[in-house]
């Protein structure tokens, strides 16, 4: 049982290039923390150095009061759950489970008894002698989470556990680790760029981009609150709706609710509804339909906005310029080429500056 | 799906094949068929008569204690290129393998010696280790070693082993090297996190994943110390001092073309040819295999 503190923690490679650009995060004892971000944001290289797998050039981390920096991996007392899983080819499921035990000198009879523990929790008692490559991609999964827990350790990193797993696995996977991670109430650090795992897992979530923290905090919170247009667009599928609050349309619209600074209107798709009065204080957009996406308990619509305006900063998923999200009940469904006036109510509107960098409260 | 390829005429495949399967013939059948037929027959010290003589030649050869010498030291010599060739490569491709600065330049200076053939290895090291004119050993003389391997065999012994074996580092570094970037570089931290130290991990990890490798190098080193050292020993030694450094290859050419025993030497030849027969059998049987682990 561990708390993990990452304090102004940089890497910068002997190239120059800046990979960890001065992350401060606090991971409380027993809390799932969940580092995401698109690929190449650096949430993997910090998870690598919190292991001990890559060196830190700045900064503290700190495991359970003890500044680690320094300290070899076998010896921060961590177990990693890695994406290929890593297991040991040559080894049966059992003494791959064995493994990090036997290199602590525990008894025989002690290890016997973790494993199979471990094993009846996760389902594989019966396979305890097979190799690895006779099992299937989930089985070996649960043979690496076996590996971590029988360790016991401080903290649990796990580094896109769940990626090589068909999506249907993964959902039940994911339930599994929640239930595992509640139940053994160690503090664990996940890395991954599916926004859904991160909300569903994260009792703490960090949003990162560029080798930079955009947003720390409880999932709902940042959903609720993006701090930027980057969290705002990563956070949430579809993603949200930004526009420029440059055209007069928006500007009138806006007017008198304090909201003078603001350079982007941000609107998630399930935060509209097609009606043809605009609540007081909220925005209203007519759109033409351009295309709609009926998945059965909600239809996705595509509008177009009637104004060819240019939209705001380049962000991840973005959407062509004027194109508008909307997600209404699956009972309903306009017809293409139909013209919707669709609108948001005052507290769902979200205002960022006009760089997307600072979120302004109104 | 047809694998097969489809000829109009009858003759074509034949005639594509036929280049080869001449070479074949002419160059390896012909001649390992005379050796047989060779091995059963005696010439006379004048080579005016031959007689068939059966296994005669075969039962002469297993009586004779200098040629069970040669076995012994072949057997011997074979074991000692193999290992000292293999861990030293292996030593130093885990060292290659590491994330160095400057690596692609070691990598490729450490394949060159391939490149390399056995004669010119053989002088080269003599110009080293020659009693009167090697630069090494009037170092090893200083040291207090008498160092002599053209009258003491034992140490030319020594020196073939030692050239033999310096040869065929650079191709088991390149095999073992290939083989270690085959094993995810994940397999190892999971390692270095489960605890395991490096000597350790080496032992645990490493070494079980390569094995593999190492089988099918410890073939090809037995085949090469067997059959491609004669360069090395016919430049550095000739076989001496005394019979000192005569393999069971060497001895096939001193008594077949310096000692006139024809018979004797096909004999020998067949007796290498039924060895190779079953170390090929061996690596098919074993390395083909694509898992060992």
């Amino acid at each position: 049982m561990a708390n993990v503190t990452l304090r102004n923690v940089r890497k910068t490679y002997t190239g120059g290039f800046e990979a960890i650009k001065g992350v401060d995060v606090d991971v409380a004892d027993g809390q799932f923390c969940v580092l995401v971000g698109p690929s190449g944001c650096g949430k993997s290289t910090l998870l690598r150095m919190v292991a001990g797998l890559e060196t830190v050039t700045g900064g503290e981390i700190d495991i359970g009061g003890r500044v680690v920096n320094q300290v070899e991996p076998a010896d921060r007392d961590i177990a990693m759950v890695f994406q290929n899983y890593a297991l040991y080819p040559h080894m049966s499921v059992y003494n791959n489970m064995a493994y990090g035990l036997r290199n602590r000198g525990m008894a025989e009879a002690e290890i016997k008894t973790r494993v199979e523990e471990a094993a009846r929790v996760l389902e594989l008692s019966s396979m305890l002698e097979r190799k690895p490559r006779q099992l299937s991609g989930g089985q070996r999964q649960r043979v690496a989470m076996g590996r971590a827990i029988v360790r016991q350790p401080k903290v649990f990193l796990f580094d896109e556990p769940l990626s090589n797993l068909d999506a249907k696995l993964r959902i039940a996977m994911r339930v599994e680790i929640r239930k595992l991670q509640r139940r053994l109430n160690t503090t664990s650090i996940y890395v991954t760029h599916d926004q859904l795992e991160a909300m569903t897992l994260a009792d703490i979530l960090v949003v990162m981009n560029g080798g930079q923290v955009e947003q720390v905090g409880n999932p709902l919170a940042i959903y609720e609150k993006p701090a930027t247009t980057f969290v705002a667009s990563f956070i949430g599928a579809p993603p949200m709706n930004l526009m420029s609050t440059r055209p007069e349309e928006i500007r009138s619209q806006l007017a008198g609710s304090g909201a003078a600074d603001a350079g982007i209107l941000g609107i998630r798709p399930e935060d509209f509804v097609i009606t043809d009065q605009t609540p007081a204080g909220g925005v209203a957009l007519p759109l033409t339909v351009e295309a709609i996406e009926r998945v059965g308990a909600e239809t996705f619509v595509y509008g177009s906005r009637q104004e060819d305006e240019q939209r705001v900063a380049a962000t991840p998923g973005e959407l062509p310029p004027g194109e508008v999200i909307v997600r209404i009940p699956g009972t309903e469904a306009p017809a293409i080429g139909q013209k919707i006036r669709v609108a948001a109510v005052r507290q769902k509107l979200h205002l960022f500056s006009g760089d997307g960098r600072t979120r302004i409260e109104a | 799906m047809q694998k097969q390829a489809i000829f109009q005429s009858r003759l074509l495949p034949y005639a594509l094949v036929a280049p080869q399967l001449a070479i074949v013939l002419i160059f390896f059948y012909w001649p390992a068929l005379q050796a047989v037929i060779q091995s059963f027959l005696l010439q006379d010290a004048f080579g005016l008569s031959t007689t068939f003589v059966w296994f005669d030649n075969y039962i002469e050869l297993l009586k004779d204690p200098a040629y069970f010498e040669a076995v012994v030291r072949t057997f011997f010599f074979s074991f000692a290129i193999a290992v000292s060739s293999l861990s030293f490569a292996l030593l130093l491709a885990v060292m290659a393998d590491k994330p160095l600065r400057g690596s692609m330049l070691y990598r490729t200076l450490l394949i060159w010696p391939y490149a390399v053939a056995p004669p010119v290895v053989g002088v080269l090291w003599i110009f080293m280790l020659h009693p009167s004119l090697g630069v090494l050993s009037r170092y090893l003389r200083a040291m207090g070693i008498d160092w002599n391997p053209l009258l003491d065999g034992n140490q030319a012994a020594a020196l073939i082993i030692l050239a033999a074996a310096w040869k065929q580092i650079s191709y088991n570094f390149l095999f073992f090297l290939a083989g270690l970037q085959a094993i995810p570089r994940s397999v190892f931290e999971a390692a270095a996190i489960d605890g395991a130290r490096p000597m350790r991990r080496f032992w645990t990890v490493t070494f079980p994943l390569l094995s593999p490798t190492i089988f099918f190098l410890l073939v090809v080193n037995i085949v090469y110390a067997f059959f491609d050292t004669f360069g090395i020993i016919d430049t550095m030694t000739r076989g001496g001092p005394g019979t000192s450094t005569v393999t069971l290859v060497y001895k096939v050419y001193t008594d077949g073309l310096l000692g006139g025993n024809l018979g004797s030497s096909a004999a020998q030849s067949v007796i290498l040819m039924i060895m190779v027969i079953v170390l090929t059998g061996i690596q098919f049987r074993f390395v083909e295999r694509k898992v060992t682990y």
